[in-house]
Formats: C-alpha cells, sequence, structure tokens
C-alpha cells in the first residue's frame, strides 16, 4: 500500500493502523475507500489528483480517501435519518407517534456529541501526523541518489527554471530523472502564484521576495502537467508548463541538449524574459545563471531574506 | 382566532408610564451601552494597526530606522500634551455634574486649545520627517508609523470637531439631556484615545528607539 | 479637465462592448420602468414617507432584503456569464469573454453575492425578525439603522457603476496584493471594490453594535439570555462577529487604499511590505464573515424545524453552546485558506485541526434539527422543504470542507474547482436556503401577504436540483486538476462536465425566476393571500403574538416572557394573541428622518470621487455628509408621540381585522 521513502514519516496507512484498535475496521474502511475510488474513476475520466505518480501525491490521494470514508461514517446517517424522520413523522401519518412537547434527552445529546468529537479527534491525529508527513519542506529520500535542486521562478505569466547545478536554465519545461529526489526552491518576480504538478504532488506558492519549498519523486517516466494553481492576471490561464520525468540516461542527454542549444541567461536575458507580459513557448538557456533567485529574493528584500515565508 | 375580550390573561403590567425624564434616562443606557460596543471595534481596529506595526515595523528596507529618527523627548511633551487634555476633560465632567454651564464651556475651551496643540506638535512632527525624506512611502516601516499614529491622529482631530459641535450646542441649550449625554461620551472617547496613545507611545516610540 | 473630471475620460466608457451596454441599458430601462410605475401610481409621497426615510426596522428590513434580491440578479447573470465561458473555451476556441473581462466578472460576482446579496438578506432578516422576537419596539438606534442601509445601498451603487464608468478589479473577490497593487493593476476597479466595500463596510459595523445594544438591552421583562429565541441568539453571535471582524477589513482594505493612493508599502513587493500580511489579516476577517453569513441562517432553520415540527427544538441549550463554539472558533481557523504559503507543518496542523473542531457544534446543531423532526407533525410547507434541502445539501459542503481542512489534502485541493464546489455548497446550501427559508417564513409578518405555496414550491425543487447539476460536476473537475478562474483550457476531458454544469446554472436560472414570480404573484392575488391571524405558522415565538403587519409600535403592550417559546406558552395557557392591553399608554417613537438616506447618497459621490481621483467631489461630499449628520445631530425634536387614546383606536382595528377571519 505504502512505498513511500521518508526518513523520519510515517505512511497514512501506518499511522492510522496504530491508531485502530482492530484490523477489521481499517479493512473496511479501506473498502469503503476503495469502493468510493472506483465510482470516481468509473466516470472514465482522468482524475489527476486520484491517479498519482509519485509517493507525495500518492499519499495525498489515500489521505483524501480515508478522512471521506471517515466522515462518511456520520454523514450518510444525517442524511438518511433526515428523509427517515421527515417522512415518518409527516403531519399526515397517523401512524406515527408524536410527542409535541419532547425536545429534550440526555442520552441523544451525549451521543450528538461525543460521535462528531470521536470522529473529529480521529481526523485531528490524521490531520497532525500527515501534515507533518506531507510537509512540501521536508526532504525526501531516493534509492540513495542525490537530491537535484531547480529553482523557480514565477513570470507574467510563465515559468522559469534554473538548474543550478547543472547551470542550465528552461522556460515553461522542467525535466528530472525518476526515482530521484527534487527540491525545489520557489520565488516570483511579479504577483503571487501557485506552482503546482497535480500527478506529482501537492502545490506551494511563489511569492517575490520570499523562498517556498517543494519536494517530490516522481515513480514513472511520464509528461506531466504543471500549472500556477493561483490567478495572478489575464495570462493565467496559459501559465502552464510541462514536467518531463525521464530515466537518468534520458535525463542526461536533455540536460546536454539544453546546454547545446540554449543562450544566456544573462540580465539582459531575465529583464527580456521578465518584460514580456505573456505566455511562452518552451525556451532553453545556457549557461543557466544560478544565483537568479537569491538575487530576485535580494532585489525585493534589500537585506538578506529570513528563512523563508511563514516560518 | 378572536380573543378580543379575554381579561389580562397572565400579562402582568411592567410600569409603562412613559415620561421625557424616563425616555432619556433609557436612551442614555442605551446610548452609553452602544458607545461601549463601538469603543471595542475601535480597539479591534487599533489592534490591527498594532499588529500591523509589529509586523512591518523592522522592515525599514535599507531607510532610516526609527532610533535614527524619533525624537523621544519631543514625544514626551507630546503625551504630557495629551494627558493634559484629558484631564482638563475631567474638569468639564465635573462641572457639567455640577450643571455649571459657564464653567463646563470653559474647561471644553481648555480641553480643546490642549488637544489641537497635541495635533500640531503632530502635524510638526510628520512635517519634519517627510521633509528629512522620511515620509510614509519610504518604507513599510515608516507606512505603518504614519499610519498608526496618523489613524491616532485622526480620531483626536474629530474629537476636537465634536467638541466645537457639542460647545455649540451647549452655549445655544444649556446642559440639557441631550447635551449631557454627549458629552459623556465625548469623554469616554477622549479619555479612549489617551489609552490608546500610551499603547503607540510604548510600541512604536519606546521600542522602536530603545 | 484633470481638476474636474480627475481620471475619467470618455474613453473609460465601454461603448464598444455589446455586452456590458446591453447591460448597461437593460438596468436603465428597469430603472425607468420603475420610476413610471411609481409615476403612474403617484406613489412617490408614500414611497418617500414610508420607505426611503423610515426608521422602522420592518421597513428598513424589507428595503435590505429588495436590495438582496436585486444584486442576486446581477451576481447572478455574472454566474451564468461565467458558466457559459467555461462551457465554450475549449481552445482553439477562447470563448465569447477576453480575460480582461472575464476577470472582471468572477471578481465582480464574488463581492456583489457576499457584500450586496448575502449580507442585504442576513441583515434584512434580522431587522425584521429581532425586534419583534424580543418584543422590543424598534432596535436601539433607529436612525443608524437607516443609516447603515443607505451605506450598503451605496457601496452596491458603487459596484454597479464600475459597469458603465471603468472597469470593476480584475484581481478575484479577495483582491490579493500585489496583483491588486497600483503597479499591476494600475485602472480604477480595485479603487471600486475598495471604496465600495469600505462604505458598505461602515454600514455593516454600524449594524452590528446596533443589534448587540438591542439584544442585550431591549428585551421583552422575562426573557433571559437564556429564554431568547434561536435566531435571536444566532443574530447576536454574528453581531458579536462583526463588531470584532469587521474593523480588520477595514484597516485591511484602507491599507491596500494607502499602498494604492499614498504609495505606501504595505503590501507591495518591495519597500519592505508584506503580501502575506494582507492574505492573513483579509482571511482574519473573511473566516469569522463566513459565519457572520450562515449563523443567521442556522437560526432560520431552527425556528423553521420547530415550528413546522409543531415541537420546541430539540436540545436547546446544546443549540446555543454550539452557536457560541462555532463563534469563537471562527476567529481561530482562518490560516486555512492558506496551508500552501509555507508555513511550518505544526503551524498548518494546528489551523487544520482547529477548523475541523468547528464541524463537532455543526455537526451537534445537524443532529439537533434531526431530532426536532423526530416524534414531530412536520408539514411540508415551503420554509420547511428549504430546511430539510439544507440539511442533506450542507452535510455534503461540511463533508468537504473538513476534507479541505486537512493541510495534506489541501495541498492538492487548493484553488482548485473543487474548492469553488465547497464553498457554494455551503454558501447556496446553507445561506441562500437559509435566507429562501427565512424569506417564506417571515414574508407574511413583514408584509401581511402569504406568499404562494406552489410557485415556492416550483423555485425550491429548481434550486435544489440545479445546485446538484451546477456544483457537484466542478467537485469532479477538481479531481480532474482543473483550478478556478480559467479563463480558457486545452483539457478536453473538462468540457462535458463544464457544459453540464452550465445546465445546473440554467436550472437554477428557472428557480430564480419562480421565486420573482412568486412574490410578484403573492402581491397580486394579496387579498386571498392575506394573513389576517398574525400567526399562519402557528408559531413558537414573539413576532407571532402581533399582527401581520404588525402595527408602527410592534406591541401596544411590552409582553412579558417566562419561557422559551414564549409566544407558544401563552397560546398554550389560553391566553395570548390579542390581549387588550388595559390600560393604553402613550406611545414614543422616533421620527422619520432623510438623514441616513442624504448621508448614503452622498457617500456615492465621495466614494465616485474617490475612485476617479476627483478631489473637488471628495470635499463636496464629505462636507454634505458632515452637514447631514450635523443637522440630524441639531435636530431636537426626533421622536413623536401616539397618544393613549390613538393607541386604542389603532389596537381595535386590528383585532377587529383579525376577528374577521
Amino acid at each position: 500500500m505504502s512505498y513511500l521513502k521518508h526518513r523520519p514519516g510515517k505512511s497514512v496507512a501506518s499511522v492510522f493502523r496504530r491508531f485502530t484498535p482492530g484490523k477489521s475496521r481499517l479493512a473496511r474502511l479501506r473498502s469503503a475507500s476503495v469502493v468510493l475510488g472506483f465510482a470516481l474513476l468509473l466516470a472514465g475520466c482522468r482524475f489527476v489528483v486520484l491517479d498519482p505518480s509519485g509517493p507525495i501525491a500518492a499519499k495525498e490521494k489515500q489521505l483524501i480517501l480515508i478522512s471521506t470514508a471517515l466522515m462518511l461514517l456520520v454523514v450518510l446517517p444525517v442524511i438518511i435519518l433526515t428523509l427517515i424522520f421527515a417522512f415518518w413523522y409527516r403531519a399526515s401519518n397517523t401512524r406515527a407517534n408524536a410527542m409535541p412537547t419532547w425536545a429534550h434527552s440526555n442520552a441523544i445529546e451525549v451521543v450528538v456529541w461525543t460521535v462528531p468529537l470521536l470522529i473529529v479527534i480521529t481526523l485531528g491525529w490524521l490531520a497532525w501526523t500527515t501534515t507533518h508527513a506531507l510537509d512540501p519542506y521536508r526532504p525526501l529520500e531516493g534509492n540513495g541518489t542525490p537530491t537535484l535542486e531547480i529553482d523557480v521562478v514565477a513570470l507574467d505569466w510563465k515559468w522559469l527554471f534554473v538548474y543550478p547545478g547543472e547551470n542550465i536554465a528552461t522556460v515553461n519545461e522542467v525535466a528530472f530523472p525518476v526515482d530521484t529526489p527534487v527540491r525545489f526552491q520557489i520565488t516570483s518576480d511579479t504577483v503571487m502564484n501557485s506552482f503546482f504538478i497535480p500527478g506529482l504532488a501537492g502545490q506551494i506558492y511563489a511569492m517575490a521576495g520570499m523562498r517556498t519549498e517543494l519536494s517530490l519523486i516522481a515513480n514513472k517516466p511520464g509528461t506531466f502537467g504543471g500549472l500556477s494553481a493561483n490567478y495572478s492576471g489575464a495570462g493565467f490561464s496559459g501559465m502552464r508548463f510541462k514536467a518531463l520525468a525521464m530515466s537518468p540516461g534520458d535525463f542526461d542527454a536533455w540536460t546536454r541538449k539544453v546546454a547545446a542549444s540554449g543562450r544566456p541567461l544573462d540580465t539582459a536575458a531575465f529583464d527580456d524574459l521578465a518584460k514580456d507580459k505573456s505566455n511562452s513557448p518552451v525556451v532553453y538557456y545556457a549557461p543557466g545563471n544560478p544565483g537568479l533567485l537569491q538575487g530576485l529574493i535580494n532585489k525585493y528584500r534589500h537585506a538578506p531574506p529570513p528563512a523563508h515565508a511563514g516560518h | 382566532m378572536t380573543i378580543l375580550d379575554l381579561p389580562e390573561a397572565h400579562s402582568v403590567h411592567a410600569p409603562q408610564h412613559p415620561s421625557a425624564a424616563a425616555d432619556d434616562a433609557e436612551l442614555t443606557e442605551k446610548t452609553v451601552f452602544g458607545f461601549w460596543l463601538y469603543l471595542m471595534s475601535d480597539v479591534v481596529l487599533f489592534a490591527t494597526l498594532f499588529a500591523v506595526f509589529a509586523v512591518v515595523g523592522r522592515s525599514y528596507a535599507g531607510g532610516p530606522t526609527g532610533q535614527e529618527l524619533f525624537d523621544l523627548p519631543y514625544v514626551l511633551v507630546e503625551t504630557a500634551v495629551l494627558l493634559a487634555s484629558s484631564v482638563a476633560f475631567g474638569f468639564v465632567t465635573l462641572a457639567a455634574q455640577d450643571d455649571r454651564r459657564q464653567a463646563t464651556l470653559l474647561w471644553m475651551a481648555v480641553t480643546f486649545a490642549i488637544g489641537a496643540v497635541f495635533i500640531v506638535m503632530e502635524v510638526y512632527e510628520f512635517h519634519h520627517l517627510i521633509e528629512e525624506g522620511a515620509g510614509p512611502s519610504r518604507s513599510a516601516f515608516l507606512s505603518a508609523y504614519f499610519t498608526l499614529v496618523g489613524t491616532h491622529g485622526l480620531h483626536v482631530a474629530s474629537g476636537l470637531l465634536w467638541m466645537i459641535v457639542t460647545g455649540f450646542q451647549l452655549a445655544r441649550d444649556g446642559l440639557t439631556a441631550t447635551v449631557h449625554r454627549r458629552l459623556g461620551l465625548l469623554g469616554l472617547f477622549w479619555h479612549f484615545l489617551d489609552v490608546i496613545w500610551i499603547v503607540v507611545f510604548t510600541e512604536v516610540y519606546l521600542i522602536g528607539v530603545l | 479637465m484633470n481638476l474636474i473630471f480627475g481620471k475619467l475620460t470618455l474613453e473609460q466608457i465601454p461603448y464598444n462592448e455589446p455586452i456590458i451596454m446591453g447591460a448597461v441599458g437593460g438596468a436603465a430601462l428597469l430603472v425607468l420602468a420603475v420610476v413610471a410605475v411609481i409615476t403612474w401610481y403617484g406613489r412617490w409621497h408614500w414611497l418617500w414617507s414610508e420607505y426611503l426615510t423610515s426608521v422602522d426596522h420592518k421597513k428598513i428590513g424589507i428595503m435590505y432584503i429588495l436590495l438582496g434580491l436585486v444584486m442576486l440578479l446581477r451576481g447572478f447573470a455574472d454566474a451564468i456569464m461565467m458558466r457559459i465561458q467555461q462551457a465554450m473555451a475549449l481552445s482553439p476556441n477562447p470563448g465569447y469573454l477576453p480575460p480582461h473581462h472575464y476577470d472582471q466578472i468572477f471578481s465582480a460576482h464574488g463581492v456583489i453575492m457576499i457584500f450586496f446579496v448575502a449580507m442585504p438578506l442576513v441583515v434584512g432578516l434580522m431587522n425584521i425578525a429581532v425586534p419583534l422576537q424580543i418584543g422590543a419596539r424598534d432596535v436601539a438606534f433607529p436612525f443608524l439603522n437607516s443609516l447603515s442601509f443607505w451605506l450598503t445601498f451605496s457601496g452596491a451603487i458603487l459596484v454597479n457603476a464600475s459597469l458603465i464608468f471603468g472597469e470593476f478589479a480584475k484581481t478575484g473577490w479577495a483582491a490579493y496584493p500585489p496583483l491588486s497593487e497600483l503597479s499591476f493593476s494600475p485602472d480604477v476597479g480595485v479603487d471600486y471594490y475598495i471604496w465600495s466595500l469600505q462604505i458598505s463596510g461602515i454600514g455593516t459595523l454600524l449594524t452590528g453594535v446596533n443589534f448587540l445594544t438591542t439584544i442585550l438591552r431591549m428585551r421583552a421583562p422575562g426573557m433571559k439570555m437564556m429564554r431568547m429565541p434561536i435566531f435571536t441568539w444566532t443574530a447576536f453571535c454574528t453581531n458579536v462577529l462583526i463588531v470584532a471582524a469587521f474593523p480588520i477589513l477595514t484597516v485591511t482594505l484602507a491599507l491596500l487604499g494607502l499602498d494604492r493612493y499614498a504609495g505606501m508599502h504595505f503590501f507591495t513587493n518591495d519597500g519592505g511590505g508584506e503580501q502575506m500580511m494582507y492574505v492573513n489579516l483579509f482571511w482574519a476577517w473573511g473566516h469569522p464573515e463566513v459565519y457572520i453569513l450562515v449563523l443567521p441562517a442556522f437560526g432560520v432553520f431552527s425556528e423553521v424545524v420547530a415550528t413546522f415540527s409543531g415541537k420546541p427544538l430539540f436540545g436547546y441549550k446544546s443549540m446555543v453552546w454550539a452557536t457560541i463554539a462555532i463563534t469563537f472558533f471562527s476567529f481561530v481557523v482562518w490560516l486555512h485558506h492558506f496551508f500552501t504559503m509555507g508555513a511550518g507543518a505544526n503551524v498548518n496542523a494546528f489551523f487544520g485541526i482547529a477548523t475541523m473542531i468547528i464541524a463537532v457544534p455543526t455537526g451537534v446543531k445537524m443532529f439537533n434539527w434531526l431530532f426536532t423532526m423526530f416524534r414531530g407533525r412536520v408539514r411540508f410547507s415551503v420554509p420547511m422543504l428549504w430546511t430539510i434541502g439544507f440539511m442533506i445539501t450542507f452535510t455534503i459542503g461540511g463533508m468537504t470542507g473538513v476534507l479541505l481542512a486537512m493541510p495534506g489534502a489541501d495541498f492538492v485541493l487548493h484553488n482548485s474547482l473543487f474548492l469553488v464546489a465547497h464553498f457554494h455548497n455551503t454558501i447556496i446550501g446553507g445561506v441562500v436556503f437559509g435566507m429562501f427559508a427565512g424569506l417564506n417564513y417571515w414574508f407574511p409578518k413583514a408584509t401581511g401577504i402569504r406568499l404562494s405555496e406552489p410557485l415556492g414550491r416550483a423555485s425550491f425543487w429548481c434550486w435544489l436540483v440545479g445546485f446538484y447539476v451546477a456544483f457537484m460536476p466542478l467537485y469532479v473537475l477538481g479531481f480532474m486538476g482543473m483550478t478556478r478562474r480559467l479563463n480558457h483550457y486545452d483539457n478536453p476531458d473538462w468540457q462535458p462536465w463544464l457544459v453540464l454544469a452550465g445546465f445546473g446554472v440554467a436550472i437554477i436560472a428557472l428557480g430564480i425566476l419562480f421565486s420573482i414570480l412568486q412574490i410578484a404573484w403573492s402581491i397580486w392575488k394579496r387579498d386571498e393571500l392575506r394573513d389576517l391571524s398574525g400567526d399562519p405558522w402557528d408559531g413558537r415565538t414573539l413576532e407571532w403574538a402581533t399582527s401581520s403587519p404588525p402595527p408602527i409600535y410592534n406591541f401596544a403592550e411590552t409582553p412579558r416572557v417566562t419561557e422559551i417559546d414564549a409566544w407558544a406558552n401563552m397560546k398554550a395557557d389560553g391566553g395570548g394573541m390579542f390581549v387588550r392591553s388595559t390600560p393604553y399608554y402613550d406611545i414614543h417613537l422616533p421620527k422619520n428622518t432623510a438623514a441616513g438616506l442624504l448621508i448614503g447618497l452622498f457617500s456615492i459621490g465621495l466614494g465616485f470621487g474617490l475612485v476617479w481621483h476627483i478631489w473637488w467631489m471628495v470635499g463636496l461630499s464629505a462636507l454634505a455628509m458632515l452637514a447631514a449628520l450635523l443637522h440630524r445631530l441639531f435636530q431636537d425634536e426626533i421622536a413623536f408621540i401616539i397618544p393613549a387614546a390613538e393607541v386604542k383606536d389603532m389596537e381595535m382595528q386590528r383585532l377587529e381585522g383579525a376577528g374577521r377571519s
């Protein structure tokens, strides 16, 4: 069920198993989530959020399904009872036992406070553990391969990717080898955007003067759609990029291709890119200006910035 | 359903004879209560501005810091002036309680004059800062400073305007129930602004300079 | 020219946009038609003295609801346009709305629906019901109440003015900086946003102060807090939230304004600004705002479910405590609107769990409504249909809400159509259904006319079915990775669902049509639908203890309260309804005044001048507002007296009217 590679983290399932005393309930929950998942998949469309290709996205999917199943424990009875009570106690039903002054019952009160409370305690506990396990800042561990660093800059209305290690840069296309941890450091040279590759991981804001981080691993090769999830103005709808997960060999070939065909990402090239307020085709740059991210953050901060937003 | 001629049923008569005095008392009680609620909302407003200052109060963006800009003795005098105007308003309240119209007016004039001195001092301080190139658009710190202190100043200025209006009313109508009520509210407002200023002084000037 | 017209030039009027010009023309024709009808029937004087200058809470409530319903049409027109655009705009088809127009539409839709539909409807129902429910003669400050309404009205006018003069914000309804800063939005759209919300927000704040004073200070003798009707309780909590939250919005918008007008650096990218400070402040207001809207809706459902089950509300005390708990927790969850900001896991988990805790009192409420029906005799009148529809729909919305509160899940669902579906699920399924339930429930009380049941049922079913058809596809699209606010897209899998959602909106449009028909038809057939009893639903709370519509003084004699459900108890004790007061006393009431209306109208000039930098207009309007206020403050005779003899006549007339039924 889980092929997670988090160092200190626990998988959703293991977390859950520890909480649940017996396994039968877990099994029931699992089957409930499977049924739900099937129902959604049966619609015959590509549910990118529920069709993950990386461990983070996979855990996020599991979390959605398990939480939904837990909540259905109280939601379904409420909906069914609403219909039953309304129907059975209709004024015209002479067989119903009406008690026009009955308005209090300690037993029912206890149940209606306790049941939601128990479910929320369970969900809260799940929230606490998964929030830590799925923290986008948490470094990931692959098959011993070193982490690939990629800097991301949101521009109007395109994404610039800078590979400090490989000394290349690209626009609207980002590539990384499979089964390798990738750490994105993200900022913006314009308004707020949100960096999101739905098939591989969650999203995180890109904000000027600040640096956010996101780590992911792709488990299989493929082309994934990436986008800005946070509305950023007129060109927002077209602010999309391709994320290519490829074999290590292919990745090396790709970096060589970028290095060979790109023009330098110097100040003039960057300014041209930033000022051209439009969506953009894929562009390659080499050399790739490794200090760009920090330079942009400093530009807005004047002084060396604090660690990053929020923390 | 006609129950036209039922006797009193179970309703018990609360005394409901409306009289001008009872009406005024009730109105005063409600108004003072409502005004307290308004002041609470003003507390939230200032609390938000204090929070904003706490967040960006050190974001100098390469510009001047509070330590470089603020003249603490000057601000201390400002503070003393504002507190003095509050004391003066205390005498307004006492005089109004004794129904001494002339004395009330006199103390209002005194309060107004001292309050106006405060405003003038603040305007001078702002002017001085802007002259020095430390205007509100220089940095987030200065934006927050001007906005926080300026919002307090606007409150004081509207208090002064209120004082003119109520003073005029007092001169025209004497110490009527309405004038009493408005003086009471104005007093609450005036002392409230002192409390706010103490926090401004502490958070902005004292901590900023130390 | 700049001195006279500021930034306003002829080019700012979008002559070349047929859609906008059509909308403006339609609105203008509608206004002309209303003016013509009023003139034809010679009702100007009536309108002026009975409504425009009225300080009577019942009249003000009616005006609020009318404003909310009219603005619903505007906000819904925006919704239809968005749905059509998204149903069409699969690449290479760009749809019919270019980004600069589409972006204004979704921003305006959100702003209008929250501030000028939901808020006026909520405040309108509070105006109509709360003073009556607590046996009061009016609100604590009737003039302020009138002023509140006219300030809200002014904000609504400003938003609509942006249709023809210039443009509205293209930033989304939350206007996040730096996009809303001058460097990225140099046009006047954001300025319209700031000033319309600022002006109407001050009105709302005054409402909060007014109703808190009313509820805390003017309850009938014997009505302890724990005997208040639940709607009054929810109104109380809502107004606590208003007083505590709206100043934050005022400050936030003021700071954004200072950035734009005075070049300050609160939220700018440079100069040390902190854009996330805006986002924090906005939601520190924005999340309580959600409960400001939904708590009164909960209150309506509580009244309706008890009345139409013929039973007291199950678990009154837990209902009250659940409401108080929600009020408190609404202030400690704001960060769940931006888990993806990059705060640490501890912070996110804390706010996620705090959010989930709100599900407990909400769940309790749900069970309490459920067990109120249990062992009752449920009558399926229109308000009850809305309530049952709400119980089912809102439960689903609550579930998806808890899911979004799970930070790990929110990372993939945030900013998606799943989120859009969730908050429409709670706002339509909660607030809108609640407002329609309340409208059907209290319409007879406010006007003396019952609303047509068949048309009401038709409206309900269209809304219910339309809601599911329109928004369930959006949940699906969220799972398919579709983000919100897209002007066009290139994923063919999405289109069928968007087309389906478009059909859903068409069904909701029928629901709105039936609602309008219902009101129009009921007024047309008012003689048949007249409510002479004052208590058409066999109600339980004090508003039903007076006639419909109530006399201007509400109760000739203040009722005394001994238990919860005061009116049901009076009826059970065989007393009650139209007990004749002995003896009658003079009644003091506040006079009508045009001051609130004038201040409101001048504030339109103030806002317009500020938007366009027309400084003379700003100055003159501010002076005029001050003058109107001073005029009011210097008025000596602000009350009038209905002498005891006249009260007696009015009461006898009223009782005879009821006697005929």
